[in-house]
């Protein structure tokens, strides 16, 4: 009983050091086995404005890019070093805002991203999986139908189109909501009311967004695993014994229905992540998928590679802790 | 199992919401196709009047740059049509060769692959995608960056169909293949090929959609090439321009009604033909079949 | 007298796309069940012994419908018509009064939940549990008093065997001590050795609560073994019943003489005779006696009318022409 619950977890823990290792790789080749070079794009990118440029400082520049990116020496000394740097935690300076490094720029990034993507993602997935199990249990019933109908339209829209209609509709057609940023200019980052407000009034269009996409996916996919839950003997042997309803729902239809739907938490979270970077682009929050697109205007090539790396090993980490719970859910997972 | 067209002839007459996806998707079809007829290229500009809104002359309006946006977004669907079916059937061949060998050949090769596959799912592809485009921005074609696409965007599907393999090796018939002294790849194009195909349509329109959503955040951040007219580059252009403060909202309007149309009824494609592919909903048609046989 | 079925027709009635279908599962079916008897229901797949049971555990649910007659319980000496009463009423009745022990019982338990959590949501949904400590004394009790281990309260249904949860099923049916239990195919997924088991269970049970068993199955072997009584089922009706040493030695109607002589004895080698076609669709069920097209006696008058039930002295009835020649004639 207990080897089989150790084996659960290791097998887990194997997978998300997987994952970074796979993301990572992948990362580190992309410079280096495509056609361009990124000290070059660099370099054509700070001397454009500036005519003439000595080619002694030129070389000079080229190469302590190549350091600063770890271009040197062959592939395989590259790709040892930097793993090397990964774990010291440097993921190198930042070009637009040099010398600050990548991983402070992270860091103040982080608590936007985290705060936003945390309660929209909790949000969305709680109440996507409730009400999905309440249309399935009670399918026959018309508000049933007329939500299924409403996540049908809402869910295949494309990230980037339904919060960019959101904010249009909402921010621009009918301002009630600030068009952008965290919160507003005026008021003084801390604990006071002001702030408070205003953060959660710059948050509520972006976490909009998120909460009714993800809800969209989380209620049709509960809704059709209750759908096929409740036609299984378990449920209906409690329903001649007189179980009441509402105690069948939650301790026997919720209960069964929701365990697929933690394992696909799991598997989504990339995507609600990418999700997340999208949201903060339409409206310019200050988190980690904001910090990208400026970095891609400013042409930092040093912190997308952070945000890409750092991007994997949080989204990593977050799906271990999920599986890692998932055995609270599920007793045959502890006891065999 | 019958054939695509008996398939598509049940659908049609039993499902009102694939009748609805079938008749926008091929409208929106036809709508790409008018491209071949359209007076002006997408490369030039200035060749109508700017910023006419929609009108008789006009359907779409015209943009900022002088662009009719009707024939501009006949092509545009077309592109982002084309490169969705690309990046779909490139990321199609990973997928279904890692969940065919995974499934049939079991054992340390599933293991393995399984792990990569797993990794491949749970990835930030975003900013990764980012990254890449990034450095090969302005030398992408629609081509190259359905292939970038398609190499992260196989592995959900492979584990679909290896889970398929799985149950179909499982049944019956192949044991009796098996003991009739069949040899595997054939029981496997004979048998299996029927119950994989299905599947292998439907995540292909899932996985289209999948791409061209993500043309369309990567155009907006100006990561393809903004050249070629698509969807994505569309909006990418509507905003360049200001379009929405300047009041030209049909710039963004045209491609976002489109969009919203098209992913819509691809959507409905898929749920209602996993429906009807559903064991228990086939169930449901055999026993009307067979009584109403009687 | 436990229950009384009067003319009982449940169908399943569905539609789709517009084309209407009806399983005339359970067709006109009579029948009395004894107080403190055993009686079995045979009969081949699909010949509607699932749906007669459901019926009586008054479990109509959508696409079940009950279409005509009465089902008559005898409830401390009053006659409860099942159908006339309210859902609460309905609540109340089952499991204190009928329990059900499904077809396929092994996943009948929440994969989720421990043993005794099931047994207290059961317990709760009919009365209050004030101490919680005294009830799962009672459990304890009452799975020991049935031979089980007593592990299996705390267990998780993934942890059991298929014999042992078919054995916490009958344990949840009859915490109550209900009057009548309906068990459906309770053996059939199981191995010879814990079929054994489990239908000596069933009986001990019967023999020390004095209650009345309506066990389906469509295994003759286990209704020879455990039955007091036999009704004999074909495409939703009932054919024969009788006492069971009347139906093994003396059956009557020829489905059932087919059933018996189909039986493997010991020391018989010699090939047995299958009975030839198929059982019909109950969508679409043959005229008159419904067992004509594969009946070697077949007349005319079985193509045109119903045969009617018809009992003999000791009870034992028939519903068949050829059987009932002489009493006709
Ligand atoms: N939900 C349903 N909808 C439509 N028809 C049904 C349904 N359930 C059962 N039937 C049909 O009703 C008839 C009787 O089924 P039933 O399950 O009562 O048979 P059974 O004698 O219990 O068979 P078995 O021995 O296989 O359990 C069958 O023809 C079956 O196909
Ligand atoms: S009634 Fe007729 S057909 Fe039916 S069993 Fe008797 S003899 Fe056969
Ligand atoms: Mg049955």
């Amino acid at each position: 009983m207990k080897n089989a619950f150790l084996r659960y977890i290791i097998l887990r823990v194997l997978q998300c050091l997987m994952v970074i290792f796979v993301g990572i790789t992948v990362t580190f080749m992309i410079p280096r086995f495509t056609p361009v070079d990124p000290v070059e794009q660099a370099i054509t990118r700070m001397t454009m404005f500036q005519q003439s440029t000595h080619p002694e400082a030129l070389e000079e520049m080229r190469a302590s890019l190549a350091t600063l990116y770890g271009l040197e020496g062959s592939v395989f000394e590259q790709y040892l070093g930097f793993w090397g740097r990964l774990f010291r935690g440097d993921l190198g300076p930042s070009l637009s805002s040099f010398p600050r490094p990548v991983m402070t720029l992270i860091r103040t990034s982080l608590p936007w991203t985290a705060g936003l993507l945390l309660t929209s993602t909790i949000i969305a997935w709680s109440l996507g999986n409730i009400i999905g199990a309440f249309a399935g249990y009670f399918h026959h019933k018309k508000w049933s139908q007329v939500l299924g109908v409403m996540a049908l339209v809402v869910w295949p829209i494309p990230y980037y189109i339904f919060a960019f209609l959101l904010l249009v509709l909402l921010a621009y057609v009918i301002p009630i909501f600030p068009l952008s940023g965290a919160f507003a200019i005026g008021s003084s980052p801390g604990l006071n009311w002001n702030f408070i407000s205003s953060v959660l009034r710059h948050g509520f269009l972006p976490a909009l967004s998120i909460v009714a996409i993800g809800f969209g996916g989380q209620f049709l996919g509960m809704r059709s695993l209750v759908s096929n839950v409740i036609s299984e003997d378990y449920i209906l042997y409690a329903e001649i014994a007189g179980v009441p309803n509402h105690r069948i729902l939650k301790n026997y239809v919720i209960r069964n229905a929701l365990l697929p739907q933690i394992t696909g938490l799991a598997l989504q979270l990339g995507m609600i992540f990418n999700g997340a970077m999208i949201t903060e682009f339409v409206f310019s929050y200050p988190g980690i998928g904001y910090l990208a697109y400026t970095a891609i205007f400013s042409g930092d090539f040093g912190l997308i590679m952070g945000i890409a790396i750092f991007s994997i090993v949080a989204v990593a980490l977050a799906v271990l802790i999920i599986d890692l719970l998932y055995p609270v859910f599920d007793p045959r997972v502890k006891l065999r | 199992m019958r054939s695509f067209f008996g398939i598509l002839k049940d659908l049609l007459s039993r499902d009102g919401r694939f009748r609805f996806a079938f008749i926008a998707l091929s409208a929106l079809i036809l709508f790409s196709l008018a491209s071949y007829w359209s007076p002006h290229s997408p490369r030039f500009s200035f060749v109508v009047p700017p910023n006419m809104r929609p009108n008789l002359d006009y359907w779409f309006g015209t943009n900022s740059r002088g662009q009719d946006l009707f024939w501009m977004m006949t092509f545009a669907t077309r592109n982002s049509l084309a490169f969705g079916l690309m990046t779909a059937a490139l990321s199609r061949v990973i997928s279904i060769f890692v969940g065919l060998t995974s499934g049939y050949k079991g054992g340390l090769y599933d293991r393995v692959l399984m792990a990569i596959n797993d990794s491949f799912i749970v990835l930030p592809v975003l900013p990764i995608l980012i990254l890449l485009n990034f450095i090969l921005r302005g030398q992408m074609n629609l081509f190259t960056l359905s292939l970038t696409m398609a190499f992260f965007g196989w592995a959900f599907d492979a584990r679909l169909m290896r889970s398929q393999v799985l149950s179909l090796k499982e049944r019956e018939f192949t044991n009796n293949a098996i003991f009739s002294g069949m040899k595997m790849h054939k029981i496997t194009l004979k048998e299996h090929l029927p119950f994989v195909m299905p599947i292998v349509f439907s995540t292909w329109i899932n996985n289209m959609m999948w791409a061209m959503g993500m043309e369309v955040t990567l155009s907006v951040l100006g990561l393809s090439n903004i050249n070629i007219a698509t969807i994505g580059t569309t909006i990418y252009w509507a905003n360049q321009h200001q379009a929405l403060i300047s009041g030209v909202w049909w710039w963004l309007g045209a491609p976002v009604a489109i969009s919203v149309l098209l992913f819509l009824s691809m959507y409905l494609t898929v749920i209602s033909l996993n429906q009807h592919l559903d064991p228990r909903t086939r169930l449901q048609r055999i026993r009307e079949a067979t009584t109403d046989g009687t | 007298m436990a229950l009384k079925i009067e003319n009982l027709r449940a169908y399943y009635r569905s539609s789709e796309a517009g084309v209407a279908t009806v399983v005339r599962a359970v067709d006109g079916v009579n029948l009395t069940i004894k107080e403190n008897e055993i009686f079995g229901i045979a009969g081949e797949s699909s010949c509607g012994k699932t749906t007669l049971i459901r019926t009586l555990s008054g479990t109509i649910k959508p696409p079940l419908e009950i279409v005509g007659g009465r089902v008559v319980y005898d409830i401390k000496e009053k006659e409860v018509d099942l159908f006339s009463l309210r859902s609460s009423e309905m609540r109340a009745l089952r499991w204190k009064h009928v329990a059900y022990i499904l077809q396929g019982s092994m996943s009948v338990l929440n994969p989720v939940r421990r043993v005794i959590k099931t047994f207290e949501d059961f317990t709760e949904a009919h009365e209050r549990i004030t101490d919680r400590k005294a009830f799962r004394e009672k459990v304890n009790k009452h799975v020991l008093d049935l031979g089980l281990p007593i592990d299996v309260v705390t267990a998780y249904p993934h942890q059991l065997s298929g014999g042992m949860r078919q054995r916490v099923a009958i344990a949840l049916a009859t915490i109550f001590k209900p009057p009548v239990i309906l068990a459906d195919e309770p053996t059939t997924a199981l191995d010879v050795v814990v079929q054994r088991g489990v239908l000596q269970l069933l009986k001990d049970i019967q023999r020390e609560t004095g209650n009345t068993v309506v066990l389906v199955t469509h295994d003759m072997a286990v209704h020879a073994n455990v039955a007091d009584r036999v009704g004999i089922m074909y495409a939703g009706r009932i054919v024969e019943v009788g006492a069971v040493e009347d139906i093994f030695q003396r059956a009557r109607h020829p489905y059932t003489q087919h059933l018996i002589s189909s039986l493997p004895t010991i020391g018989d080698r010699t090939p047995r005779s299958a009975l030839p076609g198929a059982p019909p669709s109950l969508a679409n069920p043959p005229e008159g006696c419904r067992f004509h097209p594969r009946c070697e006696h077949a007349m005319d008058v079985c193509r045109r009318e119903v045969p009617p039930m018809l009992e003999e002295e000791n009870g034992h009835q028939t519903a068949c022409f050829w059987a009932n020649r002489e009493a006709v004639s």
